[in-house]
């Protein structure tokens, strides 16, 4: 390594000084003297190279026929097995087929058509007259426009194709399908299935959960009873998923305003993360976190969803649950605020 | 037009020629192109690579039209693959089942599809690596690397659009993912959302308008700025390596016919080889393993296709909370509160917005800094430009640590650590990474210079061990012929250019920061050996042409 923090460039007596840079400088020698290859010399060479791309040739026929013995002589293949090896085989002729005319044209580029580089001048792009002319041409069409002499008829012209576009905005405003003024299209975000007694089913088969089949440890994914039955239930399902697990009360920091939201250490949150709504599906029953495995976000179970690692901001929103008179687990209510990713309306009321 | 003509065609060729030529004019052309001159390098065929692996998805895509149904209505499968068999899905999902599984060569074609959309957007990252690292970017190319760039992104929205086409688990979770970095927008974001969607998310109609951004305008769009590209690359001809005989004035190298077209030509035949034999081979988004989109499932340890891979892994370094402060940020305005998504929106449009723009912009940045307004035609090898290829290189680390974390649970459960861990040692990379990647890749670019001066003063090592009368033994050193030292004589020496004061003598605060970046780019740098200084050092060794090596080489640098 050099010494940087003495002396100038100027003694270092490695830096082309300037003006004598110029002058000081290897003379371009040219192209290098042309090598003639073998095939050029050789008569046996040339044969064997126009040999050579033949062969190549003809092994891309025989691909492109393997490839139709594949389609037809394996028909329609049934199982899983049967179409992995019709792919295979009808990828594998595709590929003799055409790496046998890709490599032999560039073999017989190589090997049988002239090599010897040749050097063109390069030209200026555009010649500087003509940009000249261009910018005279230019300002006697804006001349005889007369345009900038008259500011009536630009201002408006100007006005007029500012405005003329906006309706073409204006038309995807019906890109909503749902019929909604603005208000209500955002509202609709804040409200799940979710609804004073409806009991919290398995999914996806809609069977109800008893209280006191949720052991101690186990994990449900939940669907609001009646989701199946909708027409198009991915909507709602997509905000209404809910895991329920079950912890030792002893084990949970429960704040005042929530404290008869579970039953029994019973607790139901939303299965939407808050960071970008992938589905929080990974529960550690020994350390009570849920994971979200496509961003890592960790919530801790104890601590009401708290987020402990990752890029979510907010804790999942918890369900109220209770009991009903038959002993199946029902909700209080609905999410007390929008579950999933957060959105620019979602403080406000 | 006069109906009677002097040139009488003699060939079939000519007759041809002469029918086309009297009713469209194409010899010109011909003659414009039939024997223009290209250089021939490796490097060089990325491009082709882009091109064709281009084509090869418009062939694909347009057999997968013919079968695919963009449609978001319910249908119970009924198709050849039992597992699936009576399951509800949309039909969309179900018709790319049955092209995987009901149509005979449908899978391959969907294979060829996905692969060739990977390299496409690959094969076109490279060749802008390319351009970059070499400075092919320089004038009069400016403007071509911006639609070089342009087409990068195109590339990746036409992946994006045509990832969720299939409709199953895996793409349904990654559309899930958008819709949420969408609403993290401020003021707009929810209804951009509600619209793209059509309503609330998935609704019944995202499938359908994905369908026609990515068959109809996308496709378009890029086949537009490829042929800009193609007509630029023509205009301004291509650029070649310096070398002996290759000077900014001409260009070195095949002719198109028949040697480059020969070449060009057969390379597409290479790569849709290549691309039929990963196909045929490899299984790429076995959607009927993944299941059709359902909000509630997820499959641990996935990962998105390649090129989003960075704008994910950002989404998974960002914390969501500093301290106590939660970066989803709730303000209260005097309306009400409204949310602030700092933790989607900062990751999401951060680092690729300063990517892009530092990219787009490089070129002005550099000729401003380096006051250089000449016209290059000659490449820069890397190591010719540490300041360049520091900055590059500090670009790609920066790309490669948010890549790496979009696979951060994957590198934990392979190597067995912590997911804890791996994201704090990624964050801490994101910052300090591109520095050190600036710093390491400049020293080896100066020491790769300084190798190659001490080659041209010492001349190249024959492996000859000499015994001198005196008993100690030394390496023969051979001189260079003139066409080896040429090439590494012959580089751009680009020299610190202080703050010039204006024509009042003034030095602007603009001119100021040029010249500190000016000193902090070039303020180290090897400059090339002169004729004079290979005579000073033949001299002082007086061993003429070959000479003994001397240990103690000089400080070349400052």
């Amino acid at each position: 390594m050099g010494d940087h923090s003495h002396g100038s460039p100027d003694d270092s007596g490695t830096v082309a000084k300037a003006g004598a840079g110029d002058l000081d400088k290897f003379q371009d020698p040219g192209l290098p003297p042309h090598r003639k290859r073998l095939a050029d010399t050789d008569p046996h060479a040339e044969k064997r190279a126009e040999r050579q791309v033949a062969l190549l040739f003809i092994i891309s026929i025989i691909g492109t026929l393997s490839f139709f013995i594949a389609y037809f002589v394996l028909g329609r293949p049934e199982d899983i097995s049967e179409i992995r090896l019709q792919n295979a085989m009808l990828g594998l002729g595709t590929t003799f087929a055409m790496l046998g005319i890709g490599i032999g044209i560039v073999h017989w580029a190589k090997t049988l058509m002239p090599d010897h580089e040749i050097s063109e001048l390069r030209h200026e792009i555009r010649p500087e007259a003509d940009r000249q002319d261009a910018e005279q041409i230019i300002n006697q069409v804006v001349e005889e426009m007369g345009i900038a002499r008259r500011p009536l008829i630009r201002n408006t012209l100007i006005g007029a194709i500012a405005l003329a576009p906006i309706p073409a905005i204006f038309m995807f405003r019906d890109l909503d399908r749902s019929g909604k003024n603005a208000g209500a299209m955002v509202e609709q975000l804040r409200h799940t299935m979710w609804d004073t007694n409806v009991r919290l089913t398995r999914d996806p088969s809609g069977t109800p959960i008893k209280a006191a089949d949720v052991q101690l440890g186990s994990v449900f994914h939940v669907i609001p009873e009646g989701l199946n039955d909708l027409e198009d239930p991915l909507n709602e399902k997509a905000k209404a998923v809910v895991l329920l697990m079950r912890l030792d009360p002893a084990l949970m920091h429960v704040s005042e305003e929530r404290k008869d939201w579970h039953h029994d250490g019973i607790v139901a949150y939303s299965k939407i993360c808050t960071h970008v709504g992938c589905p929080v599906a990974l529960y550690e029953q020994q350390t009570h976190h849920l994971l979200c495995p496509c961003h890592q976000s960790t919530f801790d179970l104890t601590q009401e969803c708290k987020v402990i690692f990752g890029p979510a901001g907010r804790p999942l929103p918890q369900l109220p649950i209770t009991v009903d008179s038959d002993g199946f687990l029902v909700a209080q209510s609905d999410f007390h605020e929008p579950v999933g990713p957060s959105y620019w309306e979602r403080g406000s009321n | 037009m006069s109906t009677t003509t002097e040139y009488t065609p003699k060939t079939s060729t000519g007759r041809i020629a002469n029918f086309v030529d009297s009713r469209v004019g194409g010899s010109a052309m011909v003659k414009e192109f039939g024997r223009k001159i290209f250089p021939d390098h490796w490097s060089f065929m990325f491009g082709e690579v882009a091109l064709y692996t281009f084509v090869l998805l418009l062939i694909s895509g347009t057999f997968l039209t013919f079968f695919f149904d963009p449609s978001m209505t319910h249908v119970i499968y009924d198709g050849s693959y039992n597992p699936l068999k009576g399951i509800g899905m949309s039909a969309a999902m179900s018709s790319t089942m049955d092209i995987s599984f009901d149509v005979r060569g449908g899978l391959f074609m969907r294979q060829v599809h996905h692969w060739s959309a990977l390299l496409f957007v690959a094969s076109v990252s490279v060749h802008m690596l390319r351009v970059f690292f070499t400075g092919a970017f320089r004038k009069p190319r400016e403007l071509n690397w911006v639609v070089g760039g342009l087409l990068l992104i195109m590339a990746m929205a036409a992946g994006f659009t045509g990832y969720s086409l299939p409709d199953d688990l895996l793409s349904g979770n990654g559309l899930r993912i958008i819709d949420g970095v969408i609403k993290s927008i401020p003021l707009v974001g929810t209804y951009i959302s509600l619209f793209l969607f059509g309503g609330e998310f998935p609704g019944t109609v995202v499938i359908a308008r994905l369908y026609s951004l990515h068959i109809m305008i996308v496709p378009a769009i890029i086949l537009l700025l490829v042929a800009v590209h193609l007509f630029m690359v023509v205009v301004h001809k291509h650029t070649q390596y310096p070398g002996p005989g290759r000077t900014n004035d001409n260009v070195v190298g095949f002719p198109v016919g028949p040697v480059y077209a020969a070449k060009a030509g057969g390379f597409f035949f290479i790569v849709f080889g290549i691309v039929a034999l990963i196909s045929g081979l490899f299984t790429i988004n076995p959607i009927w393993n993944y299941g059709p989109y359902d909000p509630s499932p997820v499959s641990a340890g996935t990962q998105p296709d390649w090129y989003i891979g960075f704008v994910d892994g950002a989404l998974r370094l960002m914390p969501g909370t500093l301290g106590n402060f939660s970066l989803d940020w709730n303000i209260p305005l005097p309306w009400g509160d409204n949310s602030l998504v700092l933790n989607v929106l900062l990751p999401a449009l951060v680092p690729a917005g300063i990517m892009f723009t530092i990219m787009f912009t490089w070129p002005w940045i550099e000729r401003w800094v380096t006051k250089d307004e000449r016209e290059h035609h000659l490449l820069d090898r890397p190591r010719n430009a540490p300041f360049r290829t520091g900055m590059g290189v500090a670009g790609v680390v920066s790309y490669c640590v948010m890549w790496a974390a979009a696979s951060s649970d994957l590198i934990a459960t392979h190597f067995h650590v912590s997911l804890n861990d791996v994201t704090y040692w990624l964050r801490a990379l994101f910052f300090i990474g591109p520095i050190v990647g600036f710093i390491v890749a400049r020293r080896i670019a100066l020491s790769l210079q300084r190798k190659d001066r001490e080659i041209v003063l010492h001349g190249r090592e024959t492996g000859v061990i000499q015994m001198s009368p005196e008993g100690t033994f030394t390496e023969r050193h051979e001189p260079l012929d003139p066409y080896k030292l040429h090439q590494l004589v012959n580089y751009e020496d680009r020299q610190y250019i202080p703050a010039q004061p204006d024509a009042a003598g003034h030095i602007s605060a603009d001119e100021k920061r040029r010249g500190a970046l000016s000193r902090f780019f070039f303020e180290d740098r090897v400059a090339p050996v002169t004729p004079s200084e290979l005579a000073a050092q033949h001299a002082a060794h007086g061993h003429g042409p070959a000479e003994i090596e001397d240990s103690s080489t000089e400080s070349i640098e400052k």
